[in-house]
């Protein structure tokens, strides 16, 4: 072994023992900042490492490559707000899947279209590839509907799901017959393209509050072509950092399909398609009682301990710093305040925790579902801004719903329960939601950012 | 060994590390992990770079630039993002005493 190459594995054994330990911190809040910077310098380690490689003879394309990738990803990373983040999340997938797939691409080609390709070397490169495209245009998807110029009601048609199985298994065919056959280029290049036809199928069918768990599956594709590339480029860095990336998505997704009781196959392929009829019981002429804010902030002024249920309508109105401007407005008067986070509230795992962070908010405050369940029967007033699904009771004693057996935040226990809200129209999927209606229940109507200030105004005279 | 054998090793154990340090990311922290795992996985430039720079014609370079710029825009966005996002979680003991 030449020293060149001792430098170059001394490089990447360093950079995968850094992102362990980087990942390891963000197992302690107060270590994360700084475990994450290491895992960054073991990404400059590597890249250093891989320059001095005996193969790279030329460096303009390199160069022009690092300088306009930086330029785009510095705004990227600097400028996107918070309340984007599901968005620029799906989208630095497809980034991910675009360099996977093309090297996938490249080194086909490069070895005689196929001709110089082992059994071995041609199913990694089938998966990266596989992998890679369906990520690709999957996060598009994701990204699209999350940017909301594409429709994030589920698009559905008739015979979608044989259609998407029929592709897979076609996928699948191609893959399997160039793994015994790799010099075969028509089969590989429509295998990319099945792949990438795959990926929009996959995500087409799927409505913006199931996207959680589509982020964090598509997270573990991108990790698995990435661990691909380093099985068909002989790299052990590439392995270890797409399996640490896979198995992150994939425990996410398991996460978030149990917060909504769902199997992944449910998400993926029972797509909420037309909304529900109303169930019986809230057509029987029940109303829900609105409250003015001034009858409000007296509740809220008064209280002992209140919790903040967030949920994606907070995101929307970015109404997380007058949450936080009311917070303290009720720690003034002797209160406390605490935050119920349920799994899938917003649209990416952990996004209400990132906005509430955004805004201050210190992060012992943000409790999980399990922690904080049992407080709410303590809480003088639940505060519901946004949320509609994860604290709909339906999910606990409807066998009727479609939520089911979800588990959710049991805010109905609270003695008061204010519900901010634009208006009546049911939520995702059409689902009434019986809170709305119970006793100890008012809503408060309008914009959720201009509901709170006015709160703020008004406990402030309180 | 072979080659492949010693992969699969890495493939597997890594793996198995990933899913005993990720069990343990407190839900508070699952965007800046999503982000995180984003960066480190851009580690995918290695391979691109290479690609890049090694004057096996046209078509591959082309490709290799293409694959270089998309994952330094994940390595340069998901490291700073996710570092932004660490920025902001505070504890409420501690910012008591930075006032």
């Amino acid at each position: 072994m030449n020293p060149r190459t001792v430098f170059i594995e001394a490089a990447y054994l360093l950079a995968s023992v850094l992102f362990i330990l980087g990942l390891k911190s963000l197992t302690v809040p107060d270590k994360a900042r700084h475990g994450m910077q290491l895992a960054a310098v073991g990404m400059l380690v590597a890249i250093v490492g891989t320059l001095v490689n005996h193969e790279i003879v030329t460096y303009g394309w390199i160069m022009a490559g690092l300088a306009l990738g930086t330029v785009i990803g510095w705004p990227l990373g600097t400028r996107v707000p918070m309340t984007a983040m599901p968005q620029r999340i799906a989208i630095s997938h497809m980034f991910g899947a675009v360099a996977a797939t093309l090297v996938g691409v490249a080194e086909y080609w490069h070895l005689g279209n196929g001709a110089r390709v082992e059994s071995a070397q041609m199913a990694a490169l089938g998966f990266e590839v596989l992998f890679g495209a369906l990520t690709v245009t999957g996060s598009f998807m994701a990204f699209g509907k999350l940017q909301e110029f594409l429709p994030s009601k589920p698009v559905t048609f008739r015979g979608q799901n044989l259609l998407s199985i029929a592709m897979f298994a076609v996928g699948f065919g191609l893959f399997v017959w160039l793994v015994v056959d790799p010099a075969n280029p028509a089969a590989f290049y429509a295998m990319v393209g099945l792949g990438l036809l795959f990926g929009v199928s996959l995500v087409l069918p799927i409505g913006g509050a199931d996207m959680p768990v589509v982020i964090s599956l598509l997270n573990s594709y991108a990790g698995l072509a990435s661990s691909a590339t380093g099985f068909a480029i002989g790299n052990n860095v590439l392995i270890i950092a797409g399996a640490l990336d896979g198995a992150s998505g994939f425990i996410l997704s398991i996460v978030m399909s149990k917060a909504m009781n769902r199997s992944f196959a449910n998400v993926l392929f029972g797509a909420f398609g037309a909304p529900p009829p109303p169930s019986e019981k809230t057509s029987q002429g029940l109303t829900a009682r609105s409250i003015t804010a001034e009858d409000a902030a007296i509740q809220l002024a008064f209280a002992k301990l209140v919790i903040v249920v967030p949920g994606y309508g907070m995101a929307v109105a970015q109404a997380q710093h007058q949450v936080r401007e009311l917070a303290q407005l009720i720690e003034k008067n002797g209160g406390s305040v605490l935050y119920a986070i349920h799994p899938v509230a917003g649209r990416m795992p952990g996004h209400m925790n990132v906005l509430l962070a955004e805004a201050d908010i210190p992060y012992d405050k943000l409790r999980e579902m399990e922690e904080i369940n049992g407080e709410f029967k303590n809480a003088d007033v639940a505060l519901v801004i946004g949320a509609n699904d994860v604290v709909n009771p339906a999910a606990r004693s409807d066998k009727s719903s479609p939520i089911y057996g979800m588990p959710i935040l049991d805010v109905d226990q609270a003695h008061h329960v204010i519900v901010l809200k634009r208006s009546m129209n049911p939520g995702f999927a059409g689902i009434e939601n019986e809170l709305f209606y119970a006793e100890n229940t008012s809503m408060l109507f309008g914009d959720a950012k201009a509901s709170l200030s006015r709160l703020v105004h008004e406990v402030k005279q309180a | 060994m072979s080659p492949l054998l010693i992969e699969i090793y890495v493939f597997v154990l890594a793996g198995f590390v990933g899913f005993f340090v990720i069990t343990k990311v407190p839900a508070l922290l699952h965007t800046p992990l999503m982000s995180a795992t984003n960066a480190i996985s851009a580690i995918s430039l290695v391979g691109s770079l290479v690609l890049a720079g090694a004057d096996r014609g046209g078509v591959a370079t082309i490709l290799g630039f293409l694959a270089v710029t998309s994952a330094t825009i994940n390595v340069v966005g998901g490291f700073i993002i996710t570092d932004r996002m660490l920025k902001m979680f505070k504890r409420g003991d501690k910012k008591e005493k930075a006032r």
